[in-house]
């Protein structure tokens, strides 16, 4: 077992970070975050026949669902490439040769993108908090930084997840087909396959481990986290009645998302080291 | 300290059924300019991988300066290796001189040595352009100045020269001269068997997972004792004369090309051979001895 050298980690995580800041990745995403942020909280509610802000729990709500739509999409983008495309290009071989572990390499990686992804989340979301911030109060900026929060973190396991794409794909094509594949099942069909087995079953099955099962899916852990801190839309959702108590609780739900991030990644040194 | 700087001993990779690389022995001495030579398939590109850690070895060991390089001094001896892969590919996205900080910083090189690598391999008046702009030649360039980060004692190169003009190979050469001089070791692979024959002190020639053969270039010259090729130019009738002096020698062929005459004789047949042509005074104008070439060496080993 070789140690990590945490100094190789950074120079690779420096590299690819400001890759991403050099050829306005960062910037763009940052930019699509805070115009549909600044939709939402605007016109939100133009269905209901009025616009303009109402309240941060609603804006939240509504941008639970944008993220949930944008933020792995944008993560496996980001990170399907990682080792895959080192590999096609040819430049994987000679970094291989270089002092550095294959551990090292994918946290490396890993590190810069998340950093990337992070710094555009929070550009992103932030500028709109900024903007919005004369309309809040303490406990609405509160709650707005935890949604901020969570949405780093659901883009840390969707990053996660394209990186560990990343090492298992024969090539770029396939994984970038891997992470569309991904996208659609956690963000399209998984709620619909929950939803669909309960219906079948008239929930006299699986009643019980259904919300659980909602810990099998990152986008639905990121849903559960923040509706929950919210009163007014919790009882909207009217969640409360079918939601366990043990799962409402953030630091169970973050620790869940936590594996959502560790074990992927896991996966990916251990078959990348083989 | 290792005399040898590459130790391979019953080296051996299987790809599934297929065995890839069939128990190979192979020392190379410090400060030696070593060619690894053998057609598309023949393993070579294998080995390479296997000295180099990228591929696992299946059975068998390679040691390099005495350590296995996937090793407990994992660090330390790549630190003494310099890769330049075949066709390398950069990172278009950086500067020449970004690219050169970035593999600087992962060898623990100060950045300041930098320019100077640069300078060495003629690429200081494109430091700071994009490698995205670069052409083929500046690329590989770039490669080379890459793997001469830290100054390392090892250097392996695949088909260094691809995609350099002559004057550019000429420089090369130069730089791995100066290097060998130094004491680094290096080893590369060529199919411009032309190209490497008068360069690397010695050779391997790879075929169908083996190495067939090791040693000089005369060495192997001699172990296949491969005709060799007088050419004489001359005079009217020199071809009679020529046949006329050589009677009772064992000749293999006499040839009339133009002027020249090529006459294939065996190697122990060439001292007498020109005893007996220094004769014809000034009916022979001029003669050329020519060695089997590194060509005719790999096919008659192939053979």
């Amino acid at each position: 077992m070789l140690s990590i050298d945490f100094r190789q980690i950074g120079i690779v995580a420096g590299k690819e970070f400001w890759d991403r800041i050099r050829n306005r990745w960062v910037l763009a995403v940052a930019v699509v975050f805070t115009v549909f942020a600044l939709v939402i909280a605007y016109f939100g509610a133009a269905q209901q026949g009025a616009v303009g802000f109402r309240s941060i729990d609603v804006t939240i709500a509504s941008l639970v669902s944008l993220v949930i739509y944008l933020i792995p999409l944008i993560a496996l983008i980001l990170g399907f490439d990682a080792i895959v495309g080192e590999r096609e290009r040819g430049s994987l071989d000679l970094l291989l040769t270089l002092p550095i572990t294959r551990k090292e390499l994918i946290l490396g990686k890993y590190a810069g993108l998340a950093g990337a992804l992070a710094f555009s989340t929070i550009a992103g979301f932030g500028a709109v908090g900024l903007i919005l911030s004369p309309q809040l109060n303490l406990n609405a900026l509160f709650h707005y930084a935890g949604f901020m929060g969570s949405a780093i973190l659901l883009g840390f396991a969707f990053l996660s997840i394209a990186v560990m794409l990343s090492v298992f794909a024969a090539d770029r094509t396939r994984a970038s087909g891997l992470a569309i594949g991904t996208w659609f099942f956690f963000v399209l069909v998984f709620d619909l396959l929950l939803l669909g087995a309960l219906v079948v079953t008239a929930g006299d099955y699986g009643g019980a481990i259904f919300p659980y099962l909602l810990l099998a899916n990152p986008a639905d852990v990121f849903r559960v986290l923040n509706v929950f801190s919210l009163d007014e839309v919790r009882t909207l959702y009217g969640l409360a009645t079918v939601f366990p108590e043990a799962l409402s609780n953030p630091a169970t739900l973050g620790g869940v998302m936590l594996a959502w991030i560790v074990g992927p990644l896991a996966v990916a040194i251990w078959r990348f080291e083989r | 300290m290792a005399s040898n700087i590459v130790e391979a001993r019953g080296a051996t990779k299987d790809f599934g059924t297929v065995q890839a690389v069939k128990g190979v022995d192979l020392s190379i001495a410090a400060g030696e300019l070593f060619g690894l030579i053998g057609h598309n398939g023949a393993g070579k590109s294998t080995l390479f991988k296997m000295m180099l850690g990228l591929i696992p070895i299946t059975s068998g060991e390679i040691l390099l300066d005495g350590e296995k390089v996937n090793g407990p001094r994992f660090r330390e001896t790549r630190r003494k290796i310099g890769y330049l892969p075949e066709n390398v590919v950069l990172y278009d996205n950086l500067t020449g001189i970004e690219t050169l900080y970035f593999f600087a910083d992962l060898k623990a090189v100060p950045r300041k040595d930098c320019p100077a690598l640069l300078e060495k391999v003629g690429l200081s008046h494109a430091a700071s352009r994009r490698v995205r702009e670069y052409s083929k030649g500046m690329r590989q360039r770039l490669g080379f100045a890459q793997a001469l980060l830290g100054t390392p004692r090892l250097l392996f190169l695949d088909e260094p020269t691809t995609g350099l003009d002559p004057g550019a190979i000429r420089d090369f050469y130069r730089i791995l001269r100066e290097l060998r001089d130094e004491g680094v070791t290096m080893v590369l692979t060529s199919h411009i068997l032309a190209e490497i024959q008068e360069r690397v002190d010695r050779l391997a020639i790879m075929e169908g997972g083996l190495i067939r053969a090791t040693g000089t270039v005369q060495d192997l010259r001699e172990g296949m004792n491969l005709p060799l090729t007088l050419e004489i130019a001359g005079g009217a009738g020199l071809a009679e004369q020529v046949a006329r002096v050589l009677q009772g020698i064992a000749i293999e062929s006499i040839e009339e090309a133009g002027s020249i005459l090529h006459i294939r004789l065996p190697r122990e047949a060439k001292m007498p051979a020109l005893a007996r042509l220094a004769t014809l005074g000034d009916t022979m104008r001029d003669l050329h001895v020519r060695e089997p070439s590194l060509e005719d060496v790999f096919f008659g080993y192939r053979n």
